[in-house]
């Protein structure tokens, strides 16, 4: 899955949907993510990449990219 | 002081700004704006506390009309007065109820000299709201059903048709969404005491209210489409606060009507985005909507557009806007004086 393309977002976190108005708030984290995804990096990679920078347990890793991606699915911010 | 020589005298209506407010002081700052040339604004009105009356930076001068039901001779002979003295060019009514009067008045007011940049009476009604149902199964567009009713005893069809919640509606405006028989009948008989019969009763749609500000030229081509979500609703219903948006869809279902109509004018549809993504039109309104200033703050002026095709100059159709416009409404307290209410009220000018 990818960010659709024509998401705006900001390195403060601010992330707006133009085709819906919807605008949302990320924090430091979900920033990095997202930042990642609109330059179009894989899924599995961009989980490696937040493994090396914050010092976070993989299982606890794993729970929680879950909880994010299905926020941002039900934000309609993915596509396939 | 001598006037300048391309002066354009414009004629508005719908200068109120209540908690439902008219196009009318939207329409003259897009005017204003747009309009790269001298300008005097005759305001219409109806009421003496409409406060575009007082408002002299944005309305030069402004005559009383007759209501609209006292027909369109009383409209035009009152026209004719205000014409003699100010020499208009061109007028823009901005409300549902006028507008049948305007359109009839349209071809005797181009002999005297004003344009209008009206929709034709068969447009006018095929869109109107007793017979949106009917418009959108012959255009192929999505529109939720109802039933056209004059007695509360044909309510319960209704429910059996569409179960609850109904949104109960008058032919000009108002909608009371009705959750229980008791309701749907005291919306009706609230929405009917106002603006008469027949009532709307139509099935009841959620998801997301989009609004679309379209100028058509009245060739089949939309000159000029702007979507907007409502970010913020009041109780009636109204966008208080709204943000442009960049969707093709919208843009489509805005340019299929306009190619269906031939439409001529500004218009607003009135669109309910469900969950699955369909668009329903909930309503067309055959005017520029209150919150048209958002189109030329976002690059399509669709006043000042207007004006200038009515007055048969060349106007592009626009292909560019700018997405992420907000709007924020604001309510703000003007001072006049006692002298210009008397002013208003007894002699019916300002």
């Amino acid at each position: 899955m990818y960010l659709k393309k024509n998401i705006a977002t900001s390195e403060s976190g601010f992330i707006f949907n133009p085709s819906t108005g919807d605008s949302y708030a990320a924090n430091q984290v979900a920033t990095d993510i997202l930042q990642l995804l609109k330059q179009g990096t894989a899924l599995s990679l961009v989980k490696e990449q937040l493994l090396e920078k914050y010092r976070v347990d993989p299982l606890r890793l794993e729970q929680d990219w879950d909880d994010f991606i299905n926020q941002l699915k039900q934000a309609n911010l993915l596509e396939s | 002081m001598k006037k300048p020589d391309d002066l354009l005298t414009i004629a508005v209506t719908g200068l109120n700004a209540i908690d439902s407010p008219g196009p009318g002081i939207a329409v003259i700052r897009g005017l204003r704006e747009g309009l790269k040339r001298p300008l005097r604004i005759i305001g219409l009105s109806y009421e003496t506390l409409e406060p575009g009356i007082y408002m002299h930076d944005v309305v030069d001068k402004t005559y009383q009309v007759p209501y609209p039901a006292a027909g369109s001779e009383s409209l035009l002979k009152r026209l004719v007065y205000i014409h003699e003295k100010e020499n208009l060019q061109l007028i823009i009514p901005n409300f549902d109820a006028e507008l049948h009067n305007f359109i009839k008045l349209a071809p005797v007011l181009k002999e005297m000299g004003i344009e209008t940049y009206l929709p034709t009476q068969e447009q006018f009604d095929a869109r109107d709201k007793v017979n949106l149902f009917r418009f959108g199964k012959k255009h192929g567009l999505l529109v939720p059903k109802d039933k056209i009713i004059s007695s509360t005893t044909e309510l319960s069809a209704c429910e059996e048709a569409f179960g609850f919640p109904l949104v109960i509606k008058g032919k000009f405006y108002d909608a009371i969404i009705a959750y229980t028989m008791e309701q749907a009948q005291k919306a009706f008989y609230k929405i009917a005491a106002k603006w008469g019969l027949p009532i709307i009763v139509q099935e009841f749609i959620t998801g997301t209210e989009i609004n679309i500000a379209v100028l058509g030229d009245g060739k089949g081509n939309a000159v000029s489409v702007i979507p907007m979500r409502k970010l913020y609703i009041t109780d009636k219903g109204k966008a208080w606060a709204g943000i442009t948006l960049a969707d093709d869809a919208l843009l489509k279902v805005a340019a299929d009507f306009v190619k269906a109509t031939n439409w001529k004018g500004g218009c607003e549809l009135e669109i309910m985005r469900t969950s699955k993504d369909e668009l329903y039109i909930m309503e067309i309104n055959p005017r520029f909507p209150a919150w048209i200033y958002l189109t030329a703050a976002a690059g399509q002026n669709q006043p000042a557009a207007l004006a200038r095709m009515a007055l048969g100059e060349s106007q592009p159709v626009y292909t560019e806007y700018e997405v992420g416009k907000i709007f924020v409404r604001y309510s703000w307290d003007h001072i006049t004086d006692i002298k210009e209410f008397h002013q208003v009220s007894g002699m019916g000018e300002l």
